[in-house]
């Protein structure tokens, strides 16, 4: 099976400040993969790569003829008082079938099927701010699907919102890779996602390591990314990352 | 109230009415996304600019129109380009441009004088006076031009407005549609000048659309009333303008200013929490899509 995606020896650069440098990576259909690193590690950048809204400063960016590619922003850049319903803002995203304002009854109905498979059709007449933080997120990826994409792009889905969206979140992007979808987020919430993800990312300006995170969820990677020493426990086969000093405190060792 | 109609049989306040209608509906059309994308000091930038090229033009002694609308154009690229460059910000690229560019305008009138066409005062304030048939015809061009952009483009601007950097990674031409908004936004300025003058158009750029915005939260009604609000504050202003006998641009910019606080008045003010996040200064990619924040 071809990649999607694959990035060779991808160095990126914003001015004269290297972000990201010696990157290789695959997306395959199906693929549901996190990056993690904390702020300034790259992540955003290798995202907009994969977009190809930025051009690497050497390396190489190979994406499958036709790729189609859907994009879920970060909600903390969303303009929420912006005048606009929950199905105007999915259709948007369609490209349109005739150049009137207007949209078309099988375009409506595209986006009912995906904001019901999402579980927000009843709220396609809302104004966006009146959504919680999961249903938010709901529409922004009902946006991202009406354009039926084989890529799935997220930056930061599960910022900013409870548990139980964040869980919500990802197994409902769990169901979208079963059904083939590459789903490709970056996070900086470890414990979240060793519990989803069957890959994930290292990434500290270059890829770390990765792999299933019993690989990359290791203390000695995550004190390359992180650069601090962290403690990881395992926890019905999950590895769970503690704050070693947080850890020792609670433990009585530190005082 | 013969006395109220007389003003209605001079030819001259005929033309000047007509003109603030189509000004006031073609500012308070663009008005819309100029405030929701946080362009209006693009707005104001470029009115200032446009002054120079006018000025420029008519010590020069080539048509005002045609060497302004160059000038006007040339600075709404140099802006994008300048902001895609990322090195400064939008706002910066502007201030640099559009004052060196005002500044300049008022150096040759004050030197060479005025070489025809509008005085200092009309261009800078706007007057009822200063209309002709050309100014009308460019107004209905300037028009038509923005009402097709809208309607044919209606989508793919609803989404540049809304979310640049994910409009420009779905298939969306932005940089395209982009110029396509900055070429049409020259053209109504330029066509503004005459009644509403440079100092003031920003003002119609921006109020018609935060009025709107009280009134609706669809983009489409909105899209509809900022026009109308537009439309409106020119016929007022004009027709206040004749009966005052100050500049067309202050009475259309006051008119404007009054529906807003009549309607902030019959709204409240927790409509106001609509309006915020509308023309925020600090999205330097209004001009210059990227996605997402630097990692």
């Amino acid at each position: 099976m071809s990649p999607l995606v694959r990035l060779d020896s991808v160095a990126a650069a914003y001015d004269d400040t290297l972000v990201l440098h010696d990157v290789s990576h695959s997306i395959e259909p199906g693929d549901f993969t996190g990056i993690v690193g904390p702020s300034g590690s790259g992540k955003t950048t290798m995202l907009r790569v994969l977009l190809g809204s930025m051009t690497p400063v050497s390396g190489s960016v190979v994406r499958a003829p036709g790729l189609r590619v859907g994009y879920v922003p970060q909600l903390e850049t969303v303009s929420w008082g912006f005048p606009v319903t929950v199905a105007e803002c999915v259709l948007m995203a369609r490209k349109p079938a005739h150049v009137w304002p207007w949209s078309t009854p099988a375009e409506r109905a595209d986006v009912g099927a995906v904001l019901e498979r999402l579980g927000i059709d009843d709220l396609a007449r809302r104004h966006i701010r009146e959504l919680s933080g999961g249903q938010q997120q709901r529409m922004f990826l009902a946006r991202a699907l009406v354009r039926r994409p084989q890529l799935l792009l997220l930056d930061e889905p599960t910022s900013g919102v409870d548990v139980q969206t964040r869980h919500e979140v990802l197994h409902l992007l769990e169901d979208l890779s079963r059904d083939g979808i590459a789903v490709l987020l970056t996070t900086h919430d470890l414990n979240g996602m060793a519990a989803h993800l069957p890959q994930l990312v290292a990434l500290a300006g270059h890829v770390v390591a990765s792999g299933p995170p019993s690989e990359v969820i290791v203390p000695g990677v995550l004190e390359q990314v992180f650069g601090a020493r962290m403690e990881v426990l395992q926890h019905l086969g999950i590895p769970v990352v503690v704050d070693g000093y947080d850890h020792a405190l609670r433990s009585g060792v530190a005082s | 109230m013969s006395g109220l109609l007389e003003m209605f049989s001079y030819d001259f306040f005929v033309k000047g009415l007509a003109a603030a209608v189509l000004a006031g509906a073609l500012c308070g059309l663009l008005s819309t996304f100029i405030t929701l994308r946080g362009m209006s000091y693009i707005g104001h930038g470029l009115s200032h600019s446009i002054f120079g090229g006018f000025a420029a033009s008519a010590v020069v002694g080539i048509n005002v129109v045609l060497g302004a609308g160059i000038w006007g154009l040339g600075t709404a690229f140099a802006i994008n380009w300048v902001a895609r460059k990322r090195s400064i910000g939008a706002d910066a690229a502007i201030g640099v441009v559009t004052t060196a560019s005002f500044a300049l305008g008022v150096a040759l009138l004050k030197k060479f004088g005025q070489q025809g066409g509008l005085s200092f005062d009309q261009a800078l304030f706007g007057s009822i006076l200063g209309v002709r048939a050309s100014d009308l015809i460019l107004l209905g061009v300037a028009l038509l031009a923005t009402l097709l952009l809208v309607v044919l483009r209606y989508r793919q601007l609803l989404f540049l407005t809304f979310d640049p950097d994910v409009a420009a990674v779905s298939g969306v031409n932005t940089r395209r549609l982009d110029a396509l908004v900055m070429a049409v936004l020259s053209l109504s300025i330029l066509a503004s000048l005459t009644v509403i003058g440079v100092t003031l158009v920003a003002a119609i750029l921006v109020v018609p659309s935060v009025i709107a915005r009280l009134l609706t939260n669809s983009f489409s009604k909105m899209l509809v009333i900022a026009t109308g609000v537009g439309a409106f504050s020119g016929f007022v202003g004009m027709v206040a303008s004749y009966q005052l006998d100050v500049p067309s641009g202050t009475t259309i910019v006051l008119t404007s200013a009054a529906l807003f606080v009549i309607v902030l008045a019959l709204t409240g003010p927790r409509r106001l929490r609509r309006t915020a996040g509308m023309d925020d200064h600090t999205d330097a990619a209004a001009v210059a899509p990227a996605v997402g924040s630097r990692a």
